[in-house]
């Protein structure tokens, strides 16, 4: 069944999947994106969109960044059912330990030139009124942006097939590697290059590939709009939320579009089913309902929950993939893949056509995880 | 944190119309500690509300039991989720509860059946049973024009009802043919019970014209309808109103039931004899099993409520009339199934999900309900799809996605008051 | 039948039986419901609790569903109208 031949195939078409189909195709590449599912059905449905710069380490700095400023390219080309919104990131300090946090993570953005602002207590009550009484303070950063991460995936590949590249839904692959990619149905594609962006899913494809599931809970209620003008985050989402061992809840939530806000986060390691986990639900609404006690008399409309795509070391999976050169991994991204999909596909398309990529591309390369990493 | 009332149950009845009082009725004459809850005001569902307490009625008596029996009955209180097994949690007037249980009755009902046509949307348009809730909770009707369109039984009944409070009826527009509404008919006189309803219904109806084969088409108005567009026999025809109450038959209230694991076949609870579901303990009567009307939940109400009271052979004897009953749901289904034309109601413009309000034209675009989902946000919106999912079930074939908790939207610190204190210790929060 | 009682919709007292709805108290003061997330003006279509297209705001909380609860004396309701 042989003869469909392409220059790319892209395994899954979550945002990362998009972002690089789209990349390629602009590249005047011949490109396929097949999925098993729809447009963005994994933690790209799952997640809560965001576009946000962080800091955990120099490499996630650098290619948070380099995404949000493609992302500010784009913004002008996006639709508006994508939802962009640059209400900003507020950082919320309880007490003055964490305020130091505040002035730590200034100075680091300050110096690598992202703009924020540091704002006093009263200044914080008068922006986010329902955060409870007698915070300590937060940071503003105000280029980060909230947006629709299903119809921003949607757009990416209506672009990717505007230059060509042909969608394959609900086509479930069974085997990809060595230049061909075999759907379950017996199909199969052949391909100069295969990119493997199923997110979660990717070591499903590629068994050495060091990629775990880590689910996630939200919750989103009715209207309210202006309840929260911001994205807000508590400062010891860093220390408690990246933690490789235990399970973990945060206070993060989000003023969408609609009015509607989202409510995380939760996560945890080696829950394999879907379903909501009344007890990890219960910590990550009480710890948002800690921090803004307004949220209790909202009515909350939904709660779902998704994989995110996890490796050891908190970076994505970028690059070549270890025994098969023109098997390119695109996974990995955990909790930031919608901000990140855009320089992901940026450095993985370099590396395809052999470009000079804007930002060094080592920390991100596939080569540097021991596929037998151990988890902590 | 509001505090949570805790209470415990031998039976647990969700839903308080026909079947979960004759179930609740029942288990408690079996010396059971029985609970009702209802998300209504009142006990009664749809077809007996406003009559609990109030005149003569089969509902009165069956109330009455009830009490004598001593059942708890919570009303204003709706189920949103099963933290673990044998708890349910739910919504009440005062905070929230936690319901456990030994055995669980699952009654909750149907909901009619919404298909989108232009004009749906505007005030005034309503379900048939929705007017008739209305107008039962105290909106007056007298020398109002109601139109009464769609498909089912219910129609009938919803304009003797109105009409007998006031309403003028100008038509009654019924989409199934003559041909199976004959077969219909047929049936009704295998039931010497529905055969005096019938006879009842057509005094009451005596001069208001029935049109076969017919539909809205589209309602027009400024703030609300003020005229509906039929379609009779391949014509249309514009029709003056003050109300166009239109419902295509019932679909089942299957949500908690699939929320619970139970089995589902069509979206209908699939049960054993004893009206029991693929989970064990947790039971099932009336429209959620079948659309079969009165009787027929009634029937299975007795019978889940003696098995889970404790008393199953005394249910035996009542399989008899159940099969019966079943076979005129089965006469329900076929009379009542919606002829394809409907699917060309909507037009690329006409919203099909009233909470996003998503047209048929961007649905149109999509392969799946997932898809649709996560592109247009249809079915995203507080009615958690339970208007358009049937909806677009029947325009596009789509089936639904799994159920999550809540399956009703309800107050946010209602799902922290939950909290299985052995899970707590293993999670770590933000920083303390 | 039980004696009228007065209840606010949008600022103008009205008499509405006892034991009738929020819904039928809006509907009684000539008001919609709610106004659709693209503006459409909405009333109630399900009279069950099902719809959601009857939520009002009912003293001060928003997304009632004015079809479930009964009118009590005093009562303040706003639509989006």
């Amino acid at each position: 069944m042989s003869g469909l031949a392409y220059d790319v195939v892209v395994v899954g078409a979550g945002i990362v999947g998009a972002a690089c189909a789209e990349e390629c195709a602009r590249q005047g590449l011949r490109v396929a994106i097949i999925d098993r599912d729809v447009i963005g059905g994994g933690a790209t449905a799952a997640g809560m969109g965001h576009i946000v710069v962080m800091d955990d380490s120099e490499a996630q700095f650098a290619l948070t960044r380099y995404s949000q400023q493609l992302w500010q390219q784009l913004r002008q080309e996006l639709p508006a059912d994508v939802e962009y919104e640059p209400c900003g990131t507020i950082w919320v300090a309880t007490d003055e330990e964490e305020m130091a946090e505040v002035r730590r993570k200034q100075n680091y953005y300050a110096q690598r030139g992202v703009p924020t602002e540091v704002l006093d207590p009263q200044t914080l009550e008068r922006l986010e009124p329902n955060l409870r009484k007698g915070m300590a303070g937060g940071l503003l950063v105000p280029e980060d942006v909230v947006l629709y991460p299903p119809c921003a995936a949607r757009f990416l590949i209506e672009r990717a097939q505007g230059a060509g590249a042909k969608l394959h839904l609900g086509s479930s692959v069974s085997q990809i590697g060595n230049g061909l990619v075999r759907l379950a149905d017996g199909t199969e594609f052949s391909a100069a290059a295969i990119i493997n962006a199923a997110g979660a899913w990717a070591s499903a494809l590629n068994p050495g590939v060091n990629v775990k599931k880590r689910k996630g809970h939200l919750a989103i209620t009715d209207r309210y709009p202006g309840f929260i003008r911001h994205q807000l985050v508590e400062l010891g989402y860093l220390k408690s939320a990246h933690s490789t061992s235990a399970d973990s809840v945060a206070f993060n939530v989000q003023p969408r579009k609609t009015g509607q806000i989202l409510v995380g986060s939760s996560r945890q390691y080696g829950a394999e089913h879907g379903e909501v986990d009344t007890g990890v639900l219960t910590r990550m609404l009480q710890r948002a309902q800690e921090y803004m006690p307004r949220l209790a008399e909202l009515s909350t409309i939904r709660v779902w929950t998704g994989f995110r795509a996890a490796t050891p070391d908190k970076l994505p999976l970028i690059g070549p993939c270890l025994g098969d050169p023109a098997l390119f991994l695109a996974t990995g991204h955990e909790g930031l893949g919608i901000t990140t999909s855009l320089a992901t596909a940026r450095l993985l398309v370099d590396q395809i056509a052999g470009r000079n990529p804007a930002i060094p591309i080592e920390p991100y390369l596939p080569s540097r995880v021991p596929a037998e990493h151990a988890y902590a | 944190m509001s505090n949570i009332t805790r209470d415990q149950f031998d039976v647990l009845v969700v839903g308080g119309g026909p079947a979960g009082l004759a179930a609740a009725t029942c288990a408690a004459e079996c010396g059971r500690h029985v609970g009702v809850v209802d998300d209504n005001p009142a006990l009664g569902g749809q077809i007996w509300r406003g009559e609990v307490g109030k005149a003569a009625s089969e509902a009165v008596d069956w109330y009455a039991r009830l009490r004598a029996a001593g059942a708890n009955v919570l009303c204003g209180t709706r189920v949103f989720h099963q933290p673990e097994p044998e708890v349910l949690l739910a919504e009440a007037p005062d905070g929230p509860l936690e319901l456990k249980y030994n055995k669980l009755i699952l009654a909750t009902g149907a909901r009619e059946r919404f298909l989108p046509f232009p004009g749906w949307t505007l005030p005034n348009v309503m379900g048939a049973g929705g007017l008739q809730a209305l107008v039962k909770s105290g909106l007056p009707i007298a020398g109002k024009r109601v139109v009464v369109a769609g498909s089912g039984p219910l129609l009938l009944a919803v304009a003797a009802y109105l009409r007998q409070h006031g309403a003028e009826i100008p038509i009654i527009c019924e989409q199934a043919s003559w041909g199976s509404l004959v077969g219909f008919s047929l049936a009704l006189l295998r039931q010497p019970q529905k055969v005096r309803q019938g006879f009842a219904l057509r005094k009451q109806l005596a001069g208001i014209s029935f049109a076969a084969s017919s539909w809205p088409v589209s309602a027009r108005g400024e703030r609300a309808v003020e005229e509906v567009v039929i379609s009779q026999s391949g014509k249309n025809k514009t029709v003056p109103c003050d109300y166009l109450a239109c419902g295509f038959h019932l679909v089942p209230n299957s949500e908690l039931a699939a929320l619970l694991g139970c089995r589902l076949r069509d979206d209908l609870v699939q049960v054993d004899d004893y009206q029991q579901t693929s989970v064990a303990g947790i039971f099932c009567a009336g429209e959620p099993t079948a659309i079969g009307g009165l009787e027929l939940s009634l029937v299975e109400g007795r019978i889940a409520g003696l098995a889970a009271g404790g008393s199953a052979p005394a249910a035996k004897p009542l399989f008899a009339e159940r099969e019966k009953l079943r076979k005129f749901a089965r006469v329900l289904d076929r009379t009542f199934s919606l002829r394809a034309e409907l699917r060309g109601l909507p037009l690329p413009e006409t919203i099909v999900c009233r909470c996003e309000d998503v047209t048929r034209s961007r649905l149109a675009q999509h392969t799946s309900w997932r898809a649709a989902k996560l592109q247009t946000r249809c079915g995203m919106g507080p009615c958690q799809a339970r208007v358009c999912g049937p909806a677009t079930g029947f325009l596009f074939g789509w089936a639904q996605d799994s159920i999550r908790p809540p399956i009703f939207p309800t107050r946010f610190e209602n799902l922290i008051t939950f909290n299985p204190e052995a899970e707590r210790s293993e999670i770590t929060g933000g920083r303390g | 039948m039980p004696e009228p009682i007065t209840v606010t919709v949008n600022g103008t007292s009205l008499a509405v039986p006892g034991g009738a709805t929020v819904a039928v108290a809006i509907v009684l003061a000539g008001a919609a419901c709610r106004k659709s997330v693209t503006g459409e003006t909405r009333g109630p279509l399900c009279g069950m609790g099902i719809c959601y297209e009857c939520r009002a705001v009912i003293n001060g909380q928003l997304h009632c569903r004015s079809c479930q609860i009964i009118c009590q004396p005093g009562m303040e309701v706003r639509t989006d109208e």
